[in-house]
């Protein structure tokens, strides 16, 4: 059956889940977001989908690099879209499929490590050398593989569980690829692990660089964006919101989740791919416990229900990171950046979108007249699955 | 799961288990008995930081990731305590209490508002344990503590084949014990006790039979901070404390009551048992990938088994 | 009101930027000199003395040169080597200091290097990192360390031990990560080559505090223990062994025997007596020089420890090759800098502890001192310094063919059972 007649029989509409969020079926006053929040493949409709704001952001980040310093660029500008792609896997991950997996820099760091063990780096010994098209290709299969796995084994568990179990795979990778010199290089990892030079561009250089995280990331940001609205994302978000039903309706919850980990995993590849270029080296530190904690963060800071969010929370995240030192000590950049994470779990667990689309109704409110208040900033409305036993309290 | 079921498992994990052992007493006994020993105080000290932990995800639902912070700021205050009083066990107290009251005040002012929302009360933690640790490094610094004890306390014990054998060790594994049992006499024999485990029964009908319901959370989120930092004062004193020493005792007791079953006592010994040993086994044979070990058993255990072992499906 | 939100957004993040775009052009007067050091995580205190080091030796010099402001530009690391690399990247492309001094540990020391290619028109000097392959392996032409490594840190003891002491089988307890591997290397180089044998060597992971599996393995029939831990894990590790009924004599590495492992309260205290160790410095020098850098450091830091750290040390002595170096040319950093790096590597830098000079892969070449634990007039246990060996170099005093074969130290690299 089709997408709308699927959503039909869910009693689901495809308006709760737009730009701001777990609200009720708008009114009868703004025909035009009913009718722009529901995609087909009317043209008619896809012009009144995109907005005035979509352009301006997409013609800000394209003009970016060329009107600030090439720091800029690259340390806030590549950096923020490299680790806005990694959190964007965590994002679909638990946001549209329920399951909060702490695995992502792991896999991101796998593909990491195939593109220094297969390519060039500054440890001939172990390096193979191979051409760049070939290593980038092999890492994102690796890295896709790998998450698949993590998948299958993170499957059966919920809510709390999964964050446990991928915790621990994380652990067990962080510490194989510590002890490990033969392949992994130990604690020292491989330097001097840096982009090709392909038709006569240096891609380290800071301008082509962020054109290339710019480019993967709206190839993710997109692809994600497409894919929730497709057959394969409403019934993901149908088993993360009761996989029961599903399952009775004839969805395999299981092949659901472990694609969903697969598709992940692919987004974070491509991330690890770039993280290792944009860093220059990879240690077990790069996948370690303080980085899968630093996404975890850049995804709820941003704010789970869109797509977009990871992004913004990893621009913040990454401002915080440079000039944290020039407002308070760098020293306290930990104490930071933990207040600001309980901030936003505390009062606003939507993250940064959440609290700009509260912003946005109270002001909506206040100009438009009283009101009964439809505020989604509930927790539940985010729809991270809960470990809640059946029955129980 | 049938008799039959439970012996296949028996025999496969039990048999190769048993060859290595015959083999490893044949070939080094001293050192089989004495990483034997070192695993099972190993495992007292797991089981002293676990239980705390269970306990507080058994009654409330709460994964408390901020629990190796306790253990590192009942540690830190412990050792200032008992520095400037000279006193050792008014420092184990110390840290006990501290830690106690902290964990009172944040089931009191933070977790009771988020009650029912398992996943942002541990996003809740994970923020504390970050803002802990940073704290704990502004006001302590980045060097390691070591206490100091009574001198009846350290020093060595001579036991047979092992030789030599710390003292403060056996002290640790009887102590563990003592607190194992008292903890159950706790949940099996007192009113508040009786509450908390009807609570993890089922909590509805705990708070149906006009029981305060929230007082008894604050009690057991109290006991198991609490724990932590009792833990953290002994621990320390073993293995001294240092910036780190937090997440190691997390990841601990996470595997720990994973692999025994979350929200049982008696299955945070079990599983601190089996990781301890484990742990020291593969430090003392298998010393380059021993630590991967611990995590690959905590990976299977959930992936087939996530209630653990003596756990009930939630 | 999307529009009213976007253009918002777009004026909050101008505003932004602009605040944080550097301010116009610089005086001409200014030398910015960047400072990187590790100020987050376990390291912290060390970093922080390494900045006072640094700081020292700006002061000794009023802080001019050449009648050119000195200007300090602060950067903070956790020994990560991706966060040290933004650090640097932060203060050479948006802080646009002329000179780098930085980073304090050995990974990070070999990323900043790999970044250093990249920026041929500045000159980054070390901070304090130790790792053999900064200098040895891809060496940057831009790159200058003016303190000697980890494995320099032990050339000589391994002759001391062996003929002087006597230890002719030893077994090693170590971190198991590069900078014990190097520490081992300098040691064993020696010790190996003039007859002594290592025959067990324990690989400790990373962070582990429990060394009661390790004790329980090492054999009985040894001379001594090489113990290459930090002092405080090393403190650990005499307790666990004390109490498991351990007896042989230790042999320490350059950060063993510090202050937590003289203090050490334990009943074999009094065997501690003996202990030889090496390292660049020691407590007890007794050059002139030494003695006013000393009480320079205390004048000067009311809050800093008892006595300069390895790491304010360490950092001192290459900001003061970063000023030496800036004297000599005059404060003339024109033409990509040329002349100033053909100064550096020319330069006789005036240290604590002797002279140092540069190899041909912008290595020091430097002293290492033994010393041995020997109780004070008032009772205090102190490192006496019992042998200075002068210009160790970075082949730990070996011919090339010898050092090529040999490679760099790894678990297995040298190996003499």
């Amino acid at each position: 059956m089709s997408a709308a007649q699927w959503r039909k029989a869910m009693n689901f509409t495809a308006t709760s889940r737009n730009w701001s969020g777990g609200r009720p079926a708008p009114s009868p006053a703004s025909p035009s977001r009913a009718a722009a929040a529901s995609p087909t493949a009317n043209g008619r409709h896809l012009r009144e989908y995109i907005g005035v704001r979509h352009i301006a952001v997409l013609a800000a980040v394209l003009i970016y690099p060329w009107i600030v310093p090439p720091f800029f660029a690259y340390q806030i500008g590549g950096q923020a879209l490299t680790l806005g792609l990694i959190a964007l896997s965590l994002t679909f991950l638990a946001g549209y499929g329920g399951m909060l997996s702490l695995a992502q820099m792991t896999v991101a760091g796998i593909a990491g490590y195939v593109v220094a063990i297969l390519g060039v780096s500054g440890t001939p010994e172990i390096s193979l050398g191979w051409p760049w098209w070939l290593v980038v290709v092999l890492a994102i299969a690796a890295g896709t593989f790998a998450a698949t796995l993590i998948g299958w084994l993170s499957v059966r568990t919920e809510g709390i569980y999964t964050i446990m179990i991928t915790l621990a795979i994380g652990m067990a990778f962080f510490y194989l690829a510590q002890q490990n010199y033969a392949i992994f290089n130990g604690f020292q990892g491989f330097q001097k692990v840096v982009p090709p030079v392909v038709l006569g561009i240096d891609w380290r250089d800071p301008v082509p660089y962020y054109y290339l995280a710019l480019f993967w990331a709206l190839a993710g940001y997109f692809f994600v964006k497409y894919l929730i609205r497709a057959p394969f994302g409403i019934a993901l978000q149908g088993v993360r919101d009761n996989a029961r039903r599903m399952s009775a309706l004839g969805f395999s919850p299981v092949a659901h989740r472990v694609a969903a980990y697969a598709v992940a995993g692919l987004i974070a590849s491509v991330g690890g791919v770039l993280l290792v270029w944009y860093n220059g080296l990879i240690t077990p530190n790069s996948a370690g416990t303080s980085w899968m904690i630093n996404i975890l963060i850049v995804a709820v800071l941003g704010g789970m229900r869109h797509p977009v969010g990871p992004f913004i929370g990893a621009v913040v995240f990454v401002l915080l990171q440079n000039f944290a030192i020039d407002l308070i000590d760098r020293e306290r950049f930990n104490l930071v950046i933990g207040l600001v994470f309980l901030v936003i779990v505390l009062f606003s667990p939507d993250g940064l979108l959440g609290w700009w689309s509260g912003l946005r109704d109270w002001a909506m409110r206040r100009m438009t007249g009283p009101r009964p208040a439809a505020r989604g900033n509930d927790w539940r409305s985010v729809g991270v699955q809960q470990a809640r036993p059946v029955g129980r309290s | 799961m049938t008799p039959m079921r439970r012996w296949f498992w028996v025999w496969l994990f039990g048999l190769p288990i048993a060859a290595l052992a015959v083999w490893g007493i044949v070939d080094n006994e001293r050192l089989f008995f004495t990483t034997a020993l070192n695993g099972l105080t190993l495992a007292a000290l797991y089981f002293l930081v676990a239980s705390g932990f269970t306990l507080v995800f058994g009654l409330l639902r709460n994964v408390n990731l901020a629990h190796g912070s306790l253990y590192l700021i009942g540690a830190y205050v412990g050792w200032v305590v008992g520095d400037s009083v000279d006193s050792w066990f008014l420092g184990v107290a110390a840290g006990f209490l501290f830690a106690a009251l902290m964990g009172l005040v944040l089931q009191v002012s933070v977790f009771r508002y988020m009650h029912g929302q398992d996943l942002r009360q541990t996003m809740a933690t994970i923020a504390l344990s970050i803002i802990a640790a940073d704290i704990a490094l502004w006001i302590w610094g980045g060097q390691i503590h070591t206490f100091d004890p009574p001198r009846w306390i350290t020093g060595s014990t001579t036991l047979p084949i092992i030789g030599k054998f710390s003292t403060y060790r056996l002290i640790l594994l009887a102590t563990a014990v003592a607190i194992g049992f008292g903890l159950w006499w706790f949940l099996a024999r007192t009113r508040v006790g009786m509450m908390i485990r009807a609570g993890v029964d089922d909590r509805a009908m705990l708070a149906a039979s006009g029981i305060n319901v929230q007082m008894v959370f604050a009690i057991t989120f109290a006991i198991g901070a609490g724990l932590a930092g009792f833990a953290g004062v002994v621990g320390g004193t073993a293995l001294s404390i240092s910036p780190g020493e937090d997440t190691r005792y997390l990841l601990a007791s996470l595997v720990v009551v994973i692999v025994g079953g979350m929200g049982s006592v008696t299955g945070a010994a079990l599983g601190a048992v089996l990781v301890g040993v484990a742990e020291q086994f593969g430090l003392a044979y298998a010393p380059t990938y021993g630590i991967v070990f611990t995590f690959v058993i905590m990976a299977v255990v959930l992936a087939f088994r996530p209630q653990g072992i003596l756990g009930r499906r939630a | 009101m999307t529009r009213r939100r976007t253009t918002m957004f777009g004026a909050l993040a101008g505003a932004a930027v602009a605040a944080v775009l550097p301010a116009g052009a610089h005086a001409q007067e200014t030398i910015k000199i960047g400072l990187l050091a590790t100020l987050e995580g376990p390291f912290a205190a060390g970093g922080q003395d390494g900045m006072r080091g640094a700081e020292l030796a700006v002061k000794a010099r009023g802080g001019m040169v050449a009648g050119k402001k000195i200007e300090i530009i602060k950067a903070s690391s956790d020994a990560k080597p991706d966060v040290a690399v933004n650090a640097t990247r932060k203060l050479v492309e948006q802080d646009k200091v002329h000179i780098m001094v930085g980073p304090l540990s050995g990974s990070e020391g070999i990323a900043v290097k790999d970044y250093s290619k990249s920026q041929p028109n500045i000159t980054f000097i070390n901070g304090s990192s130790g790792a053999q392959a900064t200098t040895l392996v891809n060496p940057s032409t831009n790159f200058f360390r003016f303190n000697t490594e980890g494995a320099q840190w032990m050339v000589g003891l391994g002759d001391y031990a062996l003929n002087t002491k006597n230890y002719k089988k030893m077994a090693l307890i170590a971190e198991d990560y590069a900078f014990p591997y190097s520490q081992v290397q300098g040691f064993m180089a020696g010790y190996c080559k003039l007859g002594g044998r290592v025959t067990h060597k324990a690989w400790v992971p990373l962070g582990g505090k429990d060394y009661s599996s390790v004790i329980a393995k090492l054999p009985t029939d040894v001379d001594a223990l090489l113990v290459v831990l930090g002092g405080s894990d090393a403190v650990n590790f005499l307790s666990q062994y004390e109490q498991s009924g351990g007896d042989k004599p230790m042999v320490g590495g350059s950060i063993t025997v510090d202050q937590t492992v003289l203090n050490f309260k334990g009943k074999r205290r009094e065997s501690l007596l003996g202990t030889p160790a090496a390292g660049p410095i020691a407590d007890s020098i007794d050059t002139p020089e030494w003695k006013k850098f000393v009480a320079d450091y205390k004048a000067n830091f009311k809050d800093g420890f008892p006595s300069p750290s390895l790491f304010a040390y360490v950092y001192h002595i290459n900001m003061k090759a970063a000023l030496d170096g800036l004297e000599a040319v005059n404060g003339d950093l024109s033409g990509n800098q040329e002349k100033y790096r053909a100064a550096l590597k020319a330069l006789k830098l005036q240290t604590p502890t002797g002279e140092v000079t540069l190899d041909e892969n912008r290595q020091a070449i430097g002293s290492t001192f033994i010393t041995e634990v020997a109780k004070g007039a008032d009772g205090v246990f102190y490192n006496k310094v019992v042998k200075t060996i002068a210009r160790v170099d970075q082949r730990l005093n070996l011919s090339k063919e010898e050092f090529d074969k040999m490679g760099l130290g790894s678990r297995d690299v040298p190996n003499c059972p």
